[in-house]
């Protein structure tokens, strides 16, 4: 057993877990995080997908000991209040999701990837950087749709704040 | 339309949890004094199980329990059942084999469980189920059909002689041997199917929570029916008795028809926590989702079309070989029958069929429905054909579907099925001008001139949905009806909830349904809540699959809403002292038609509770229900048109266009029913081009893990251009006709039909992957 202090969702918390405990597992189990998926075994889905240090990690392949001392974001902690992040609203407004299930996980990559891209972004980049989350509902038809729309939209709040 | 009502593409109402993390799945759920469930499987495909020592197990920290298959035989729970009766030709029913929930004796696939550690924590379950010891007997194993019927093979079910579950029979043999006697050209065909695992992102999950005080049951279950595996519970699995079992299919994630069955962990889960008198959680890995959700598909076929002088359609005959598994599944016995042959005749004038089926049990995970169920199979049947017959007979591949296509309406084809309406040269028109057809040549030389092979695929699919009338399919052997019921409750302030036996596991239920509500009532869907997948709170209800969710499930709402509609109407006529007729319904208020007299809805509502001043004999209350059954089947129908090119250096397939025109009948939100299309189309290329469940020799399933098994991703697939013609379906009050499954029923054969143009070689399998797509140009060498 070890304890383990970390920043999740910008709150201190603080858990003694197994060493072999994942941290998609402290989310969901000891956190209460439910909102972090797990939707395969072999780090192939995304489903579980976090902000490690401003990062995408698939949380489902992080010991809780790689991310002692970490600032870690799940899904539930990137609206302000009752305002949706724009990548969530832009899932909402493209029909993005269906079942919901990858949902959290392709967000928290999507969000990665225009943090990363900027605006720089056109249908392939997208498709080739979202090979890492599997949604088995929507055909990724939307997702796409989704993720460029939102990142015009960060772009425009970006630059207002 | 209101903004709204029908036809508006609203966003979705459910979208809120799912995109902020508060969606409520399975797993997500815990209960106090909850325990975990981590079961023992079978690392081999036939075996004897000759003992089990459960003793280091059972002192393990945490553990509660080690629960066998013989457990589960002495406490008298009953084996799996398949609700669908099939007779073979000679009229001897089905053959099955005893599927016990955890197996005593004999295990027939690798996966299938013997026994189940119940542990504290899911860790010690796991742990623990390491140290227990199964002392197997291995016996030799036949892990495809062709090995299944061989001389001396392995036999699986002493009740079912040879492997077979049934050989089965449809259509006029003899009129169909006529015809071709009389044909001009005969076009053959053999065709694999090729076997896939359904992955829907959720793994399956169930907790059993047995309250002894009370002695009541509640299943939590990952479940597209939650009424359906109640009554098997009770029925026939005698775990619980259906009026004290509450099964709740929360929020569910994703289904595709793998989700319909009541498997034995569900069962486990239950029986386990009365034995523990604990709630006992199971949720499944992905690899347990590989080794035991029901897999899809898997047939070989060898398919003949008749041609006459004119190049119509004579006849066609079709004899097929389905993989069953294991075991019979719920609805196995009618995936490669009912819903299978019964849709062979595609969209053509096809004077005579006659089709046989001959299923067989083999040492693999059991199959069943996976979205479309039969239907992608038989259209894989005719449209490769079609496509096959246009290249023999050298005629373009449009126009022999033309020429061949039904136009007069309803039609009876030779195996069943009454198709009730439809236009299916405006959906090829619309498909063939999308994808600008007349242009292809061009483009196709250009592409030879850069060195790349392009091709084009067609696929006019068309198939059964709103899944069914009772009487039909009781008439084909169903065990159970397939309406839908629905409850419409207006509440005292005007607010309005739905309940519906529906389930919504990614469909949108929750706005569609909501939507019929504002298009009758003009109330705002914020208004209306949606209550689905608790039996202790919807009467009763026969699931989502097959379509049927709008076409029976929206149309059980409908009936309800108009009884609602009738009792709100005389509140409203009494209190403003008119005619009942004279009453309509417009925004929210009930108005005297030529007046400007009205009355809100809120206000009728509250009428109907305070119950002050109603009409003599009335009844309190404005709330409503209905049981719907469909007179017919709907018969959605389109054509999907697939560009392609292939890199003959490496056979890779790239899409440069694909389009979908599809008749629906009446759409209710567009953005949605595009959605299921984005979806279906996926999975259907999917099977095309990526997927295929592959058994080695011994039975073990090699594809057991998304690093193994090719799931579509984002870069696989391309965007669609999607385009809807509409004949409106005259067989229920909406105009539907479901659009859940049209895209994994049409896209395989567009993309097989596309590729083998490219390349100018008809004989190609799915998956059809680079490898094969490269040997398929250049050979075997």
């Amino acid at each position: 057993m070890s304890t383990i202090k970390l920043t999740v969702n910008g709150r201190a918390v603080s858990a003694d877990v197994e060493d072999r405990t994942l941290l998609v597992h402290l989310l969901r189990d000891h956190l209460n995080l439910t909102g972090t998926h797990v939707g395969c075994d072999t780090s192939q889905c995304g489903a579980c997908v976090v902000h490690v240090d401003g990062r995408a990690v698939k949380s489902c392949t992080m010991l809780v000991g790689e991310a002692n001392g970490a600032n870690v974001t799940t899904i539930e902690g990137i609206s302000k209040g009752e305002e949706l992040h724009p990548m969530q609203a832009a899932f909402r407004d493209n029909h993005g999701l269906q079942c919901g299930y990858c949902t959290p996980g392709m967000i928290m990559s999507a969000i990665d990837i225009v943090n990363r891209h900027g605006g720089n972004l056109d249908e392939d980049t997208v498709r080739h950087e979202l090979e890492g989350n599997i949604c088995r509902c929507t055909g990724y038809h939307n997702i796409v749709k989704s993720v460029l729309d939102a990142a015009g939209r960060m772009k425009v709040s970006a630059a207002a704040e | 339309m209101g903004v709204e009502g029908i036809g508006a593409s609203v966003v979705r109402k459910e979208d809120r949890r799912f995109i902020t993390g508060k969606g409520r799945y399975v797993d997500d759920i815990k209960l106090q004094g909850m325990t975990h469930a981590h079961f023992v499987r079978s690392p081999h495909a036939h075996a004897k199980v000759k003992g089990i020592d459960s003793s280091a197990a059972l002192k393990m920290p945490g553990v509660v329990a080690v629960l066998t298959g013989q457990q589960i035989v002495d406490d008298k729970v009953g084996n799996l059942i398949c609700g669908w009766a099939i007779h073979s030709k000679d009229g001897t029913p089905m053959k099955m084999g005893a599927w016990p929930a955890m197996a005593p004796e004999t295990v027939r696939f690798v996966g299938q469980a013997v026994a189940v550690v119940i542990a504290e924590t899911k860790n010690q379950a796991k742990d623990a189920a390491e140290a227990v010891v199964v002392d197997y007997e291995e016996l030799p194993a036949a892990s495809d059909i062709r090995a299944a019927i061989a001389p001396g093979a392995p036999q699986l079910h002493p009740e079912a002689p040879g492997n077979v579950v049934y050989d089965w029979e449809i259509g006029d043999k003899n009129a169909t041997n006529e015809a071709f006697s009389k044909a001009a050209n005969v076009v053959t065909l053999e065709l694999t199917n090729n076997r896939l695992v359904p992955n829907a992102m959720e793994p399956r999950a169930a907790i059993g929570d047995y309250n002894d005080a009370e002695e009541h049951f509640t299943l939590y279950t990952t479940s597209q029916n939650p009424h359906v595996a109640r009554l098997v519970l009770s029925a026939f699995y005698n775990i619980a008795p259906e009026h004290k079992l509450r099964v709740i299919a929360p929020d569910v994630g994703g289904g595709f028809g793998s989700k319909i069955f009541i498997y034995p962990e569900e069962m486990v889960a239950l029986w386990a926590s009365k034995k523990v008198n604990r709630p006992v959680k199971w949720t499944g890995d992905r690899t347990e989702a590989f080794l035991t959700d029901a897999h899809g598909r898997d047939h070989l076929t060898k398919a003949e079309l008749a041609f006459d002088k004119d190049n119509k359609i004579l006849g066609l005959r079709v004899s097929t070989h389905a993989n069953f598994g294991a075991y019979m599944s719920l609805f196995s016995s009618s995936v490669p029958t009912y819903l299978y042959a019964t849709l062979l005749s595609g969209q053509y004038n096809i004077p005579a069929i006659y089709a046989e089926v001959m299923g067989v049990y083999t040492n693999t995970s059991p199959v069943d429905a996976y979205r479309g169920a039969g239907r992608p199979e038989a259209s894989f049947v005719i449209e490769r054909l079609m496509e096959t017959s246009a290249r023999q007979l050298k005629v373009d591949p449009a126009e022999l579907r033309r020429k061949n296509f039904v136009t007069v309406f309803p039609h009876q084809t030779p195996v069943i099925m009454a198709y009730d309406i439809g236009d299916f040269n405006a959906s090829l028109d619309a498909a063939l001008k999308t994808i600008d057809y007349a242009g292809f040549p061009a483009r196709q030389a250009k592409a030879k001139s850069e060195g790349k092979l392009r091709g084009i695929g067609f696929s006019c699919y068309i198939e059964a949905c709103g899944i069914a009338p009772s009487k039909a399919v009781g008439s084909l052997g169903a065990g159970v009806g397939l309406w839908e019921s629905a409850e419409v409750r207006v509440n005292p302030v005007g607010t309005i909830e739905i309940l519906t036996g529906s389930h919504s596991h990614g469909q949108g239920h929750e706005t569609t349904f909501s939507q019929l509500i504002a298009e009758r009532l003009g109330v705002p869907i914020s208004q209306v809540q949606i209550i689905h997948g608790d039996t202790d709170k919807v009467q009763f209800g026969m699931g989502t699959y097959g379509s049927r969710s709008l076409a029976v499930g929206g149309s059980a709402i409908i009936k309800a809403m108009e009884k609602v509609e009738a009792k709100a109407k005389k509140i409203a006529a009494h209190a403003l002292e008119a005619s009942e007729d004279d009453i309509v319904i417009e925004n929210g208020e009930f108005k005297v038609t030529g007046t400007d007299k009205s009355i809100a809805l809120p206000m009728v509502a509250l009428a109907a509770y305070t119950a002050h001043n109603l009409p003599d004999g009335m009844e309190p209350g404005l709330k409503e229900s209905a049981f719907y059954d469909p007179s017919n089947f709907t018969f959605p129908a389109g054509t999907y048109i697939c560009e392609l090119e292939v890199d003959p250096g490496t056979g890779k397939t790239s899409f440069v266009n694909f389009v979908a025109a599809d008749d629906f009948g009446r759409l209710i939100n567009p953005m949605i029913v595009e959605g299921q299309v984005h979806g279906g189309l996926t999975q259907g290329i999917g099977q095309a081009l990526l997927e295929g469940a592959v058994y080695d020799s011994t039975g073990q399933l090699v594809t057991a893990s998304f690093m193994d098994y090719a799931m579509p991703r984002a870069d696989d697939v391309p965007s669609y251009k999607l385009q809807h013609t509409t004949t409106l379906c005259p067989g229920n009050p909406l105009g539907v006709k479901g659009c859940g499954e049209a895209g994994a029923i049409g896209a395989s054969a567009a993309v097989i039909n596309a590729i083998t143009n490219a390349i100018g070689n008809n004989k190609l399998e799915m998956p059809a992957t680079p490898d094969r797509v490269w040997h398929a140009i250049h050979g075997q060498a």
